[in-house]
Formats: structure tokens, C-alpha cells, sequence
């Protein structure tokens, strides 16, 4: 057969938000490759310019629709190392606690996509029905439940609402309860080895050089994670493990998720016993001083860096966004290439593609 | 009381009232027209004729019944699903949801039917009917019970009926090809490319646990295999050659794991993407339906058909046991992903195909041994 390029996207099940991936193909065997992204470019960092650092909180949510609290900490972090801002010890417990739960609840997201996308609906219907849980509590915190603008520059917004620890440690307990019906469900079916195992190989040296991060760096067998080698907030009072596959494939960016939901749950756990009691949030200035400063949090989805540039006004002169998948997409070729156009769906699913964050 | 004498009576019934109009009313009109409408009248109940209309009524009563179970498998299917997933599938339309597939016919069927400006006009409308009517064409093989079969006058059912119904299953494969081609559209494309591959791997193993059957019966016929199986059902001492078969009838009537023609992920529905409206209601009402001529048909070959006990109809036997098997093809549904097109060759050609030879061979053996 002669070889055709295919459009998967901007309208396609396989794209999860609106990009192009461009896929030359031989038969149904992949020859190249190109991801083009844009369409859903919203101008984020021009915003970020005009308006002020309080203002700039609830956009920050609207980054990723998958992790939205993610990003809105980042921002918050980024301004106060800017402002240099010391924020309540019990303020950084429920931030960590918050983070957590919302990479439980985005991990959830990815696998229900990604079983969708290999044609197992039933994956997808129980990972949507956990993820409610995580949500609720996140709801329960902040009163919405997907953009949560619930950081602020200083501290979190409000403190727990009552009994919120005794949620938590219910919503763990199921959740950990839950943990095997899900991995069985994958795990004992030779037809997700099959789809999975030895598929979209990323060796370990062409991520390191391709930039990527997260997860899909992770199960290529590198152990790099922010928050043990950099730890933020008060991840160096936390114990728990970074989890790493050896496998490089679409199988190790799965068995590392749902390790890493496990290890969430430990750190949901550690973070309400160790919280202790006082202010969640301090008085901030309204007004940032003429110099830069940098925040790098471990997204759901990889490495998220915000780089800010204050000129001693209220306004951020810039404001950088260093988003995860904007570089892990350029190693879709890499991981495409001499694949089947049926491959397409578990490498593109298996990296968690998130288009608000890429095109910003 | 069989298929035959009720559609014979009925269309017996309606020939009489045609010749009474013809002859006895219009027939008083005065020669040569008069003479000319009576000479309608007894030619339309003439025995040709009659036997014309009345098999034309078994094929109507053969459908409504197929349609009928269609309607209920693709509820049970969607209120087994939804439980396998923790859902509660339909429930507004009807009583625990049983009229959403009418609801959804009917939003089908007001919908505008779209014929894209770039297709191959011709091919683009013949695939449609070769699907629909090709799958159509296997119920009129499959008996529920001796009685409920299509016959012809003197009581004999359609000769060879089991290698009629694969012959005419194998048909779908080319109608996808077309209907691929001719759409001008790449997902299409490869859609249709995969359904041609996906029958290769699929078709033999099938036909050969078939032969098993024919080889312990002797005989190509529904009726003879079914009565064959008084003592033992086929899919006891052939149990291997049932795991075959049921495995390749998922690969036939395109589910998943085996949907890779309309694999919705990678291919926006494969070779049915550039319909709309009614037609893609057709294709997905038609693929329900071979799903149930698949489930006769293994029900028929492997377990017993309608033998039972004798306090439920046979009839009824026949359709417990179909849905049974369809009940597993739910399952299987709920369990499994989608597998790939290069692994559906390797799975058909390098595991169920030695597994279909041994099974031969195990029929062989039972025959030789004169167990059966």
C-alpha cells in the first residue's frame, strides 16, 4: 500500500483536547510523524501581563482542566518566592494534602481515558466513579469542582471544613480498597499486555534528552521526581517513594500511575496526622518588587516550572508557563515511529495529554 | 403446527379476498373487462401464487421475530453492560428502559441523510444494502424449532442451511471493503483494509470446528445436527471447538475484543464514519442482529438448539440458550479490550487455528470410536 498522511485530530477520540498528530503511514505502520499544536492557544501568558498578581489566581486553574489546583499552587508559590513570603506551616500541609488529591483524581482521569481509548469501557466508568470521590473532597474544600482557585498568595484560602481529616482518611481507605479491582482489571487481561507491553518505547537517554518529564520519564527508568529532589512545601517531611520503571513502554507509564496513586494515599495519610494547628493564609502585599523568581512543582503530568519577572508594580511583567507536555509531545515521534496506526491511541493515552496546559 | 401452514392459511386467507374482489365484484362488469378481472381473480389463487405469497409471509414472520429479539438483546445488552460497569444503563423510556432503543430509532430515523460530495456514489449506497441484506439472508436458515423454519410446500427446509448461513456471514466482509473504498476517506480506508484481514484470520478456524459438527452428524442441516445431539450435546465432547467458535463468531459479528473495523479510538468508527442518520442506524441494528444469528448458530451446533425438557416450548429453549451465549459475548465485551489487527492474525492463524485442527481430530476420534 502506498504510503498517506493521516490527520488524527483536531477532531478526533484520540487527541484528548485539540491538537493534530500528522501520522504518515505504510499499510497501518507508522513512517513518521509530526504533532502540531495551537488550536487551543488562549493567549494565557499576555493575560498573566495585565492583570494583577491576585487576579492572575483563578486563570492560573484554567491552565489544565485535568489538575487545575496543580497549577494554581504553582502560580502561588512562584509569586511568593517572588515576594518573598513565609507561609503557615499548616497552610503547606493542606496545600500537599490538596496537591495529592488532585493528582489521585487526575491519575484516575488518565487511566479512564486511557482504557477508553483501547476499548475498555468498563475501566473507564470505574475510574470515573472513584475520581468523584477525590473531587468531592476537593469540593468539598473549595466549593467547586474542577477549577478550584483555592491557593492564594499567602496561604490557602479557608481552612478545612469540619471533619475534612475523617474524610480524607475514608476517601483513602476505599480508594485503597478499590486499588486491586482496578489493577486487576488491567492486569490480568492478556489483551492489555498485549496492547501495552514493549509498545511506544522511549529509551531512557532520548527522554533525558527529549526534556521529558513526569510519569513517562519515570517509567523510563530514570528517577527524577521535584518533589524528593526538590522539594516544595513540606514534601521533605514526607515519607514515600518515587516510583520508576524499568520497562520504558506504555505498560511501565501505567504500573507507575497507579504505584504513584498508592503513594499519593501515604502521603494524604502522613499529611493530616503531621498538620498541625494555626493560620492557613498570612497578609501579602499587593505589590511585587523589580525582580524575577521561579517555582517548580511535579505536575500530574510531569515537570511544571512558572517563571515570574516582577517591575515593582502590582502587574508580573512576564510571566513564563514551562508546561510538561509541551515538551513531552515533541517525543512522539520518537515514540511513534515503526508502530502500528492501532498503537497510536495507547502512546498518545499513555502520556496523558492535556491540551490547556500545552498550548496555554 | 409449523411456520408453513400458518403463513399457508393467512396468505390462503388474503388470495381469497382478492379473488372475491376480482371476480365476485369486479366481475359483474360486462365482458371482455369483466372476464379479464375474473381471469386475476382464479389466477391469484392458484397454488403457485399462494405458495409465492406464503413464503413471502414466512420470510416477514422470520424477521419480525428476529427483530423482536434484537430489541430485547440490545436492552439486555445495554442493562448487563451498564451492571459490569458499575452503572445503571437505560431507565427513563419505558419500564427499566426497554423502549430507549425505539427512542433511539426514532432519533435515527428524522435525522437528514448525508451523502458526502467526493464518495463513489454507487458504492457508497450498494454496501448498505449488501450489509443489511446479506445479514438478513442468514436468518432464513435458522430454525428456532422443527416447526419455526422456512420451508417450501412439501415441508423441506433450504438444502445445506449450515453452509448457506456461513457463505452468506462471509458476505459482510466484502460490503465493508466497498463501502470503505468507496467513502473517499482514510479512517474508512484502513477500516475496510482491516475488516478484509480480520476475516482471513477468523474464517478458517470457525469453518473447521464446523466440519466437526459435520463430521460427527453427516449431514449439512440445521435439523439433522440438532437431533444428532439427543444424547449428548456437541459442545461437551467438543468443547475445545465451542471456545474456537464463539471466540471467531465475536471476530464474525465485529465486537469487541474484535471490533477492529470500526474501532471507535484510532478510527472515529472505522468504515461507518461518513454515514449519518438512518443508514448508521441500520449498520448498528444489523451488527445486533448477526450477533443474534451468531448466538443461533452456535446454540444450533454445539448446545442442542431447542432440545429441552418438554415444559417450555422449543422455541423458547432455542432463545434461552441463544441468549446465554450472547450473554458471554457481553461479558467478554465488559472485560476485554480492543486487540490489534497484526494480533488478530497472529491469534488466528497461530492459536485457533491448531486449536480448530485438534478439535478435528477429537471429532475424528469420537466418530471413529463410534461414540456418537
Amino acid at each position: 500500500m502506498a504510503e498517506m498522511w493521516i490527520n488524527m485530530g483536531p477532531q478526533h477520540p484520540m487527541t484528548h483536547g485539540l491538537w493534530n498528530l500528522r501520522v504518515k503511514v505504510d499499510g497501518e505502520v507508522i513512517v513518521d510523524a509530526m504533532p502540531e499544536i495551537g488550536y487551543l492557544h488562549r493567549g494565557m501568558e499576555k493575560i498573566f501581563e495585565n492583570k494583577t498578581y491576585t487576579q492572575i489566581g483563578p486563570i492560573t486553574d484554567r491552565l489544565c482542566y485535568g489538575s487545575s489546583f496543580t497549577w494554581n499552587h504553582l502560580y502561588c508559590m512562584t509569586v511568593e518566592n517572588l515576594m518573598d513570603l513565609e507561609i503557615p506551616e499548616r497552610a503547606k500541609y493542606i496545600r500537599v494534602a490538596a496537591i495529592e488529591i488532585q493528582r489521585i483524581a487526575s491519575h484516575l482521569m488518565w487511566i479512564a481515558a486511557f482504557a477508553a481509548d483501547l476499548g475498555l469501557l468498563t475501566g473507564f466508568l470505574w475510574a470515573m466513579r472513584d475520581r468523584e470521590i477525590f473531587i468531592d473532597l476537593l469540593q468539598a474544600l473549595s466549593g467547586s469542582r474542577l477549577t478550584y482557585n483555592y491557593a492564594r498568595i499567602g496561604g490557602v484560602t479557608a481552612d478545612f471544613p469540619p471533619d475534612f481529616e475523617r474524610d480524607c482518611i475514608r476517601a483513602v481507605d476505599y480508594f485503597e480498597k478499590k486499588m486491586p479491582e482496578h489493577e486487576s482489571l488491567y492486569d490480568s487481561s492478556k489483551i492489555f499486555h498485549m496492547r501495552t507491553r514493549g509498545i511506544g518505547v522511549l529509551s531512557r537517554e532520548d527522554a533525558i534528552n527529549l526534556g521529558v518529564t513526569g510519569p513517562t520519564l519515570r517509567a523510563s527508568n530514570a528517577k527524577l521526581d521535584v518533589r524528593k529532589d526538590r522539594p516544595y512545601e513540606v514534601y521533605d517531611e514526607i515519607d514515600f517513594e518515587v516510583q520508576c520503571h524499568t520497562d520504558c513502554d506504555c505498560w511501565g507509564r501505567y504500573r507507575v500511575r497507579m504505584n504513584e496513586m498508592r503513594e499519593s494515599c501515604k502521603i494524604i495519610r502522613q499529611a493530616i496526622a503531621k498538620m498541625p494547628k494555626g493560620p492557613v493564609r498570612v497578609k501579602t502585599p499587593l505589590i511585587g518588587p523589580a525582580r524575577d523568581a521561579i517555582g517548580v512543582v511535579e505536575d500530574p503530568r510531569g515537570e511544571g516550572i512558572m517563571y515570574v519577572i516582577g517591575d515593582g508594580t502590582d502587574r508580573p511583567y512576564r510571566l513564563k508557563v514551562r508546561s510538561p507536555l509541551f515538551v513531552i509531545l515533541s517525543a512522539a515521534k520518537p515514540m511513534l515511529l515503526g508502530y502500528k496506526v492501532a498503537d497510536v491511541v495507547a502512546i498518545m493515552g499513555s502520556i496523558d495529554v492535556c491540551m490547556g496546559e500545552t498550548d496555554k | 403446527m409449523n411456520l408453513w401452514d400458518v403463513s399457508y392459511a393467512i396468505s390462503k386467507f388474503l388470495m381469497d379476498i382478492v379473488n372475491f374482489i376480482f371476480s365476485g365484484i369486479l366481475g359483474l362488469i360486462p365482458d371482455p373487462v369483466g372476464s379479464f378481472f375474473e381471469g386475476i381473480g382464479s389466477w391469484s389463487v392458484s397454488a403457485g401464487v399462494v405458495n409465492f405469497i406464503t413464503m413471502l409471509l414466512e420470510a416477514l414472520i422470520i424477521i419480525i421475530v428476529a427483530l423482536l429479539n434484537v430489541i430485547i438483546l440490545i436492552w439486555i445488552e445495554r442493562k448487563i453492560l451498564a451492571r459490569i460497569m458499575d452503572s445503571r444503563g437505560p431507565f427513563y423510556v419505558g419500564p427499566i428502559g426497554f423502549f430507549q432503543n425505539i427512542a433511539d430509532g426514532a432519533k435515527l430515523f428524522v435525522k437528514q441523510i448525508i451523502i458526502p460530495r467526493k464518495v463513489d456514489k454507487f458504492g457508497y449506497q450498494i454496501a448498505p444494502l449488501i450489509f443489511v441484506g446479506s445479514s438478513f439472508l442468514i436468518l432464513s436458515v435458522i430454525p428456532l424449532s422443527p416447526g419455526f423454519a422456512v420451508t417450501d410446500s412439501n415441508g423441506l427446509t433450504i438444502p445445506g442451511g449450515i453452509l448457506f448461513a456461513f457463505a452468506v456471514f462471509a458476505i459482510a466482509p466484502f460490503s465493508i471493503l466497498v463501502a470503505g473504498w468507496s467513502e473517499n476517506n482514510k479512517y474508512t480506508l484502513i477500516g475496510g483494509m482491516r475488516s478484509a484481514a480480520q476475516m482471513m484470520s477468523y474464517e478458517i478456524p470457525m469453518l473447521l470446528t464446523v466440519a466437526s459438527v459435520f463430521l460427527l452428524v453427516g449431514s449439512f442441516e440445521f435439523s439433522d445436527v440438532v437431533s444428532a445431539q439427543q444424547n449428548i450435546w456437541f459442545g461437551i465432547p467438543l468443547f475445545l471447538g465451542l471456545i474456537v467458535f464463539i471466540a471467531c463468531m465475536i471476530a464474525e459479528v465485529e465486537r469487541i475484543p474484535f471490533d477492529l473495523p470500526e474501532a471507535e479510538a484510532e478510527l472515529v468508527e472505522g468504515w461507518t464514519t461518513e454515514y449519518c442518520g438512518m443508514r448508521f442506524g441500520f449498520f448498528m441494528f444489523t451488527e445486533y442482529m448477526r450477533g443474534y444469528a451468531g448466538c443461533g448458530i452456535a446454540t444450533l451446533l454445539f448446545l442442542g438448539g431447542w432440545l429441552g425438557p418438554d415444559f417450555i416450548p422449543d422455541e423458547i429453549w432455542f432463545l434461552i440458550k441463544a441468549y446465554i451465549v450472547f450473554l458471554v459475548f457481553i461479558f467478554i465485551r465488559g472485560a476485554l479490550p480492543r486487540i490489534r489487527t497484526d494480533q488478530i492474525l497472529d491469534l488466528g492463524w497461530k492459536r485457533l487455528l491448531p486449536l480448530a485442527v485438534l478439535n478435528l481430530l477429537i471429532a475424528v476420534a469420537i466418530k471413529a470410536a463410534g461414540w456418537i
